[in-house]
Formats: structure tokens, sequence, C-alpha cells
């Protein structure tokens, strides 16, 4: 048998280090393992495969997705078709950054450690809040983080949500929740947006209540007002908020959130078919102590050099174990790399231009399908930034199924999240989408929507 | 080094967005939403962000860079090929919303990799949600309260049984899932103490949690009797598949007796670390158990399609969003289909690496358990500690100066002043000695010269933290109000390094 | 500085290696030389409020070093008087002075017989001897 590319012991080194252990044959390695348990046999998988043939036997599988270089899309409800620049690929592929692990030893991983605390920084500017930490799974699971924080910060068990929040994340929570021991209650949205009238009767003896800004359907909620109402109630005010939005948007610690959390893939991933991204957590000062996940400080080395560690480890799984703040150990870090250095290619002025784009593409978007194709958006009377739900003629999805013949995938169907929604589609418009494609987006729906 | 924050320039940018004529003009924001203070991120031109970033990277060190023999971490190549891959637009910019038939290649990738998952574990059902071995065990424990809820026997059944010798995230995963714990002792051999374990087995226990090799890199020589115990006791087994680079191709999880088994696919499955993640914690089950597993399902259809099977009513909902981190995904099955049945190869070769090491370092340590490891396997300072006041800690930094990454160090718990050592299967036998050499070398200059580990490193970026200050004192954020922006000087909380980084 | 390992004669212990030095109708507790020693040096005391009760066996509050966090056990059971607002500044003054300047919380005692269940300092050495 050929020698294995990943290997790199040939039979001469194996003899030899049979012998400085003591052995006969690499078998005799194995001998504490009771006959019972060895599997006997080869395993059944296909035989292996040299890079040229991995490669075209992948790339096969790949050609096989209608992803959106090869399909014009509007597609977002959570994850969107930003431009990522090439700066992110350039440093995500460091060998140094890539291969590194979690920054155990400090004094080797500095390249690490700094870059997660410029990270943490930069998630504390944009949301308004005093403490990040080094990122979460994703945008999902960070909202199940705070319930967990909240639970002990408050002593409370019942979590709010409203139900204008990415149907996943509510999913998330709920499923985390059962063995928190908390109860969700959920508060309906009335035309597209949360009444604060109706949350303040859920929020009594709630522990937290989560709210999205703009919300699923893209609609900006009336969060200041929201936030004073959890607050009335003595509940955590959480914000899941879309980070390309903050350079137009306040930064919900500037409006009273406690925490402030989201998804953080439409700064500097690639959608890739849904992951690995990663979610960010912010917070008031206050609830440093409770922050789960690693987190990053500043410190001084022996010869009073700035540098950064591992802070405040004692909270997490392997210290405190099964009193942990979480039990989170492999994070993000790579992906959060990349929405640093994302964030750092746009600076405030791009995020702000960003967020500017959005908006009047978005509202080139809503006069287009008007116009062209007489289609209106549901929430007539709220504003919305990036993303509208529009009322289509027929069944949402045969409508994207017909679009997609005509090369365009229009928008989520909004029907499989929400009762009574079946003719409504998702648009969403990134600083990608040109006006001529969107004037695509129109006739291909004047065509198949009614 | 300076922050990127202190190497910012008002007016500086590094992007350029696309502008278009004739819009219509921004929409007015209600006043009560809009931004008042635009948020203080760098403005840096490009180049400038190249050289920041590069220059962190090379305070950096990497399996790419050396050695990296992190216990229980499997710190082994990331094939390259992996990284092509995952990059080819068809993944990267495929939306996780795409309807199925525009998604085939994708689905398939994932079937695919579940199938492989199954033989590899020796189970029936794979669910790939979970974004890291963590996730996958809180999945797990949900599974193992669903199974029971179903039975009726969720009341009854609070207890999780877990050796004293685990991971910090298999305790911390069971008060998640609202389970309370029951510590087993570790016997002399490094075995689950079976006598204790006899006692602490009721009928409120609903399952094990146990990695086998355990975290001393030791095979349980009393695992058909561990089984016996659990499962005729009702109880299920669950497997923390952080040791599975021993024993792939050799043992299965499922044939030990295993019920559910999570697998780290940035461990054994080359999935880079990345400085501390993306990870994938996907889980295998028995097939009792396939009806509880997160939602939705990737399915095969007639005539050869994929799909998504939302369609799942005992399903215990949902632990990440969309199906999981695909990108990961398509990295380890490129990993498998390179490999095939000659896994076996890479834990063997894994195995004898760690046997190696330690059969050259065992007379200059303390060696907790006399037997042959598996993978990795677990050393002690503390006769370097009694004599000569040379702690596991020193040990690990004067490694640093070597230019190896050090192990593991005061993990598991049940050893005092633990080294935990996992080589790997991807190092050389000369890279194996180099790393033997050095370890002699500073058993040796802990009894003559001690200061030589007590003052180290001494060679990389920075000389030995002190993480005590930034445990009292958190500074978790750059503070502009402390270091006001000045035209071209920066400042910094200590002093600036001569040259004049 | 740490201090030297010491466990004065005049105090009471509790197994979980906390001290009480009972004065009348109150107490003076705090952690003992054992655990600030295994804890290393301590960064962080997280108090109860003053006013709030304490009870027997329970945790009271949680003081932290860079290896661990772990919960203080009242040995005693009462209404908080006093915290040392010293130790919640420089948390290290415990590992200085456990018995002294290092006290934690003052409590009026709301159970009497209490401190007889306690360990005197010979029994709480042998606990550790045994350990």
């Amino acid at each position: 048998m050929t020698q294995h590319p990943f290997l790199a012991l040939t039979d001469s080194d194996r003899e030899q280090m049979l012998e400085t252990i003591g052995v006969e044959t690499v078998d005799e390695l194995f001998r504490d393992l009771p006959e019972a348990v060895r599997l006997g046999r080869a395993l059944e998988l296909e035989p292996a495969l040299s890079e040229p043939e991995v490669f075209a036997h992948v790339a096969e599988l790949a050609a096989r997705n209608a992803d959106a270089s090869r399909e014009l899309s509007f597609l977002g409800a959570g994850m969107y078709d930003h431009y990522v620049p090439a700066v992110v690929d350039a440093i995500l592929q460091r060998g140094e950054l890539l291969t590194a692990y979690t920054p155990y030893q400090p004094e080797m991983s500095q390249g690490v450690l700094q870059a997660i605390f410029e990270y943490q920084t930069a998630v504390c500017e944009l949301t308004g809040m005093d403490v990040s930490n080094a990122s979460g799974y994703d945008g999902t699971s960070v909202a199940a983080d705070a319930c967990y924080v909240a639970k002990h910060a408050t002593g409370r068990e019942r979590i709010v949500v409203t139900e204008a929040t990415n149907p996943q994340v509510r999913q998330v929570v709920k499923t985390y929740a059962a063995g928190f021991g908390l109860e969700v209650v959920e508060v309906p949205h009335r035309d597209g947006t949360t009444d604060p009238g109706e949350l303040e009767r859920a929020a009594v003896d709630a522990a937290a209540v989560i709210f999205q800004q703009p919300n699923f359907f893209g609609c900006l909620e009336p969060a200041p007002d929201l936030v004073a109402t959890a607050a009335e109630a003595w509940a955590l005010p959480i914000a899941h908020v879309d980070p390309l939005s903050l350079g137009v948007l306040e930064a919900p610690g500037r409006y009273g959130a406690a925490l402030a959390l989201g998804e953080g893939q439409a700064a500097g991933n690639f959608p890739s078919f849904g992951g690995p991204h990663y979610g960010f957590l912010a917070a008031r000062k206050e609830f440093i102590r409770r922050m789960p996940g690693r987190i990053v400080g500043e410190t001084v080395d022996t010869a009073g050099e700035r540098g950064y560690v591992l802070t405040l480890q004692t909270r997490e799984q392997h210290i405190r174990r099964e009193k942990a703040t979480s039990n989170i150990t492999t994070n993000q870090t790579l992906l959060a790399l990349g929405g640093l250095v994302y964030l750092t290619w746009l600076g405030p002025q791009g995020l702000r231009e960003l967020g500017e784009t959005c908006l009047s593409l978005a509202a080139y978007a809503k006069q287009r399908l008007e116009e062209r194709a007489g289609l209106q958006p549901v929430f007539s009377a709220q504003t919305t930034f990036k993303e509208f739900a529009v009322r289509v003629g027929r069944n949402a999805r045969e409508v994207v199924a017909a679009a997609r013949e005509r090369g365009v995938h229009p928008g989520y169907a909004l029907g499989r999240d929400y009762e009574g929604m079946d003719d409504v589609l998702l648009v969403a418009v990134t600083e990608r989408r040109t006006p001529d494609e969107i004037d695509r987006l129109a006739d291909v729906l004047a065509e198949v929507a009614r | 080094m300076k922050l990127i924050y202190e190497k910012s320039q008002s007016g500086r940018r590094a992007s350029a967005l696309p502008r278009h004529e004739n819009l219509p003009p921004v929409p007015e924001l209600p006043e009560e939403l809009r931004r008042r203070e635009p948020p203080r991120l760098p403005e840096v031109p490009e180049f400038e962000l190249v050289r920041h970033f590069t220059e962190l990277s090379t305070r950096n060190f990497g399996v790419d860079t050396g050695f990296y023999p992190l216990g229980s971490c499997t710190m082994k190549y990331n094939p390259r090929i992996n990284e092509r891959l995952a990059a080819l637009p068809g993944f990267a910019r495929l939306h996780p919303l795409q309807e199925a038939d525009g998604a085939q290649g994708a689905l398939e990738l994932m079937w695919r990799l579940q199938e492989i998952l199954a033989e590899v574990t020796g189970l029936d059902a794979v669910s790939l949600q979970p974004a890291a071995g963590s996730q996958g065990e809180l999945t797990g424990l949900l599974l193992v309260r669903a199974y029971f809820a179903a039975r009726g026997e969720a009341e009854q059944l609070r207890k999780v049984v877990i050796p004293d010798a685990a991971h910090g995230t298999n305790p911390a995963s069971v008060t998640m899932a609202g389970y309370e714990l029951t510590p087993v002792r570790t016997d002399p051999r490094g075995n689950i103490d079976v006598d204790d374990l006899g006692g602490k087995v009721d009928e409120h226990t609903a399952a094990l949690m146990l990695t086998n090799p355990s975290t001393l890199g030791l095979f349980d020589e009393n695992i058909e009797e561990i089984e016996r115990i659990f499962h005729g006791a009702g109880a299920l087994m669950y497997y923390d598949g952080a040791n599975l680079n021993a024993v792939c191709g050799i043992s299965r999880p499922g044939d030990m007796g295993f019920d559910i088994v999570h697998i780290n696919l940035h461990k054994t499955f080359s999935q880079p670390h990345g400085g501390g993640g993306p990870g994938g914690g996907p889980i295998a089950v028995r097939d009792v158990l396939e009806p509880f597993l997160p939602v939705p399902a990737v399915v095969r259809r007639g005539e050869g399609g994929f799909g998504l099977d939302y369609d799942r009513p005992q399903t215990i909902g949902k632990v990440r969003g969309f199906t999981g981190p695909f990108g990961v995904f398509v990295r380890s099955y490129a990993f498998f289909r390179m490999w095939g049945p000659r896994l076996r190869e890479m834990s063997e070769a894994a195995v004898l690496n760690a046997n190696y090491v330690l059969a050259r370092l065992k007379d200059a340590y303390d060696l907790p358990f006399d037997r042959l490891c598996m993978h990795e396997f677990v050393l002690s300072a503390r006769t370097l500690k009694k004599e000569h006041g040379c702690t596991a800690l020193d040990v690990a930094k004067r490694l640093m100066d070597y230019g190896f990454h050090p192990p593991t160090i005061y993990f598991p718990l049940v050893v005092p002043e633990a080294l935990m050592v996992e080589p790997t299967e991807t190092e050389a036998k000369e890279t194996l000695d180099a790393f033997c050499d050095a370890m002699l070398a500073i058993a040796r200059e802990a009894a003559d010269e001690p200061e030589l580990l007590k003052e180290a490193p001494h060679d990389r970026p920075v000389k030995r933290l002190d993480e005590v200050r930034a445990a009292k004192q958190p500074v978790v954020r750059y503070g502009f109000d402390e270091h006001p922006a000045v035209q071209g000087e920066p400042r910094a909380v200590a002093t600036e390094a001569p040259q004049g980084v | 500085m740490a201090a030297a390992e010491s466990y004065p004669d005049d105090l009471k212990y509790h197994e979980e290696h906390d001290w009480a030095r009972v004065e009348g109708d109150e107490a003076v507790l705090g952690i003992t030389w054992f655990a600030a020693d295994s804890l290393g040096e301590l960064v962080h005391f997280e108090p109860p409020e003053v006013g709030s009760s304490v009870t027997k066996d329970q945790s009271y509050g949680e003081v932290e070093s860079v290896k661990a966090v772990s919960d203080v056990i009242a040995p005693l059971s009462g209404e908080v008087l006093a915290v040392n607002e010293q130790v919640v500044d420089a948390p290290e003054t415990v590992n200085e002075d456990p018995y002294g300047n290092g006290w934690l919380i003052r409590i009026r005692l709301g159970e009497a017989g209490e401190a007889e269940t306690l360990l005197d300092a010979g029994a709480y050495r042998q606990l550790l001897a045994d350990q």
C-alpha cells in the first residue's frame, strides 16, 4: 500500500519505535481492548481517494447547488448575501491563526488573543455595551445563553420573546429552556411590529424580554419603548440586532438594553449553507461575571509589557464544571476574526454608507415591485431596513418555484413560519444588489406573482 | 504591538462601496431609532489592515508552525484541500434557505457524511446540527430526557454518572440539561472504579457520560462490565467522542455498548481549530433514539434526491440555526474521502506515536498509571515540584523556548501537576524525538538551573503574563477615553516595546 | 505575602473550610488558611447584602481566584450585620490574614446551639490530615 500523504511514519520508523516501547507489533499496543469490542473487519467506507479525485468529486457536489453566483437572489431571513472582501479570506488563511487552538498558553497565542480583544471592542462599540464575549456559536444559541444569564441574574423563570423575532431563534430558545427550567411566552406582532402595551402584560415576572431589531419582517420595532416596558417589570431587556444596521440604527446600550446579541454572519462571513458563523453577545458591565463563553482581558508581563490573556475563566466549564455559566468550550473564533477584519475594512463611514445603501435599494425595490408588478408591502405603515414583506397573488412557494425557473430567487416564503402568510414573500436587498437586478426581480414577479 | 484602534486615523478607510445614481433618497428613520454617535471602528487603509493582521499572525503559534501536543485537542495537520473545497462558491455562497432542488449537492454531502459517521461509530442515525462537542453533549442529554419522557420515566430518572477524570464540559452540560451529577472515582489502573460505580447506579440513574479511551489516555478495561451495569439498570450510555482518534476502524463506541455519541469534527476529523473555533459536534444514536433527533433531518428521498424532513413530531427541537456548520462538514467529508477504510492506519499511528513519546519520557517524569496508553498520555511534574520547586506550568513555559507548544497542563484534575501529551498521527519521528529531547533537557534544568524554567518563556513576543491582574481588574475592551486619539502617537497601558511596534 | 499555615484555637470550624469567631450573640465568619491556599490569590469576593439572612451549611457568597470560584459556606445561621469592604476592595487580604483583616462578614446569630455542632481547631486539623 502506498504511504498515506497525511502520515510521516515509515516502516523503519515503526520498527525503531516499537523497540523503544518494548512491544513487537502495533497490534500489541491495543491489547487492553477486550475482544468483544473490536471491530474485527475493515470499515465499510469507499476506498481512499487522492487529492485530485477528492477535488473532482466534491467540486461536482458544489456544482449542483444554485448559489448566489448562479442565481440572482433576494433571500434573507437571517442570513444575508453581503459582500465579503478579499482581505477576510487572506487573513483567515494565515496558518498561524487558522490552525491554532484556544489560547490557553497566552505567550504562544498573542495574535489570537489580541484579535479577540479587538473584536470584543468592536462589538461593544457597535452595540453600546461595556463587555462582549469572544463569540458564541450563532445568533440562535447566544439568545439561549442570554436566557441562562437572565435566569441567574433575576431568579425568575419566564422568558418573553416577540413573535416578530426570527423563528429559529425562538425555536432554539425553547429547546434550551426545557433544560434550564424556563417557561417561554410569545407576544404576537401587530401589523409587523410589537405593541408595548401587550408586552407589558406578558412581562410581569419575566426574567427577560427578547426582541429583534430590525425584526424578522424587516420592520423597525419601537425599541426604546419595548426596553422601557421590560425594565419597568424588572425583566432584562435583550435586543437581538443586525450588526450591519448599527451604522444607521441606535445602539441598544444607548436605549437601555441589558444585553445585545445577534447573528454575526452578515458582518464578514459567507452564508455557506448556514454555517459556520458566529453569534455575538454583549452586556452592561454589571453582567461581566455572568457572561458565558471566553473573554479576553488586558494585562502585563513580567517585563511590564502589555499583553492579553483569557480571563474570568473560572466561570467557564473547565474550572467551575457543574456550576459553570455555560458549557461552551470551542467557540467561533476564526469566524469572529472574520467579523473583526470585515468591520475594520468597513470602518465607521463604510458602515453608515452600507446602511444607507441598503435603505435606498430596499426603498427602490418596494417602488419597482409596486410599479411593475402591482405588489404591495404587507406592513406598509412600518419603516423597514433591508428587508420587507410583500403580498403576492398566490401561494408564495409556487411563486418562488416559478421565479427560479427564470433565474431569480425572489425571497423567503413566510407561510412556513407564520399563520395566514402563505401568500407573503420576505424580500431582502443588500448592497450587492443593483438597480438593474431589482428591475429584473420586478419583471419576473410581474410574470409569476399573480 | 499596537492595537488596530491605536493605528486608526480619522478619515482613512479600507472600503469603497458601490454607488448608484437615481435611487430614491435615503428614507428617513424615526428620530428615536436613529444612531446618534457612530461606533468607533478602526479607520485604516486596506494595506495597514493587512499589515496589522499579518503581524498578529506572526505572534501566534499554530499546528502549521510546529508541534502542538495539546492533550485532548487532537492538533493534527489540517489538509489544505479542505480549505479550497469549502471556499467553492457552490458551497460558500449557498443560502441555507435555498429550495431543496437548488441544494442537492450540499444535501447529498451531508447525507453521505452522516452515513460515514454511522459506520465509524457503529450506530444507526446521525444529526449534524450541533455546532461543537459541548453542544453535541447538551443535545445528547436532551435526547436522553426526551427518550425517558416518552416512556413516562423522566421524573424518576434524574441523575447522570460522570467519572471524576471527565472533561469540564461534561458536568456543565449535565447541569444545563437539568440533571444531577453523580461522580464516580477512577481506580489505580486508570479505569472507572467498578465497585464505586455499583453503589452509585440506582433507579434514579438516567445515563453515563464517558469517553473511552478516557481523558487519561487509557482504554477502560471494564467496559463490558460497565455496559452491563448501566443497561441492566435501564440507563443509557453516552460517549464523549473527544478521543475517537485512538480507535477509528479498531473499536466503535456503538459496539462498546454506547447509545449516543458526539463526534468532534475539529479534533479527529481535521476541521482547523481556528484559534478557538469553529467546530462541529454531530451526534450518532441507536435507532430507538432516532425519533428525538433535532429537526430538520437530512433524508434521502426516492429517485436519489435529498431533502430536509421537518415532520418530526417527537424531536427535541433545534439546538442551532439551519442544519449546522456546513463549511465544517465539507472539510471533514473531504478528509474522510482521503482516508476511506485506511482510517485504521490513522489511529494506529496516533497510538504508536503516543506510546513512543511515553516510553522516552516516563523515567524522567512521574507516571501515574503504568500501562500502555492510547493516543495520549498523562505524566506528572509532582517530583519536579517537590524536589526542585518546578511545576507543570514552569515546564510548559520552558518548552516554549524550545519551539514547541506545551501539552495540556493541570488536566485531568485527578493527577496533580498533570501534563497531558497527544502527538497525533501526523507527526514525524524526528519531531517526536526533538520534543522528547527537550522534555528531558528541561527535567535536567529543573535540577540544575531551575530559574530557566521559573522565568520562562524567554523567547516569545511577551514574557510570562500576569493572569491574576487580568482577573482582578478586568479590562476587556480598548478604552477610548483613557487613550484619546492623538495624531500619530500611540498610547499604551504599559511601556512600549523598544522596537517601536 | 500569603500567611503561614495556622488554625487558631479560639475559633470554631466548618468542614467546608470556613471559620466562625463567636462574640456573644454575634459572630464573625471567614474562610480558613487551607481554603485560601487551595484557591490561590483571591481576585474577587461576592458578598451578601447587609440585612439579608444566611443559613448554616448553605452558601452566602463566592470567592474567586484565577484557578477557581468557590462558594463560601455559612458555619452558622443569622442576619448579616456587616460586610468587610476591605476584602471586597482587596480580596488578597484573605490570603495575607485569613483570620484577622481577612474576615468576610459579621452576623447576628439566629439559632442558639448551632455552634456546638462545629469543629474545634484540633478536630479541624484532624479533618485536614485525613483528606
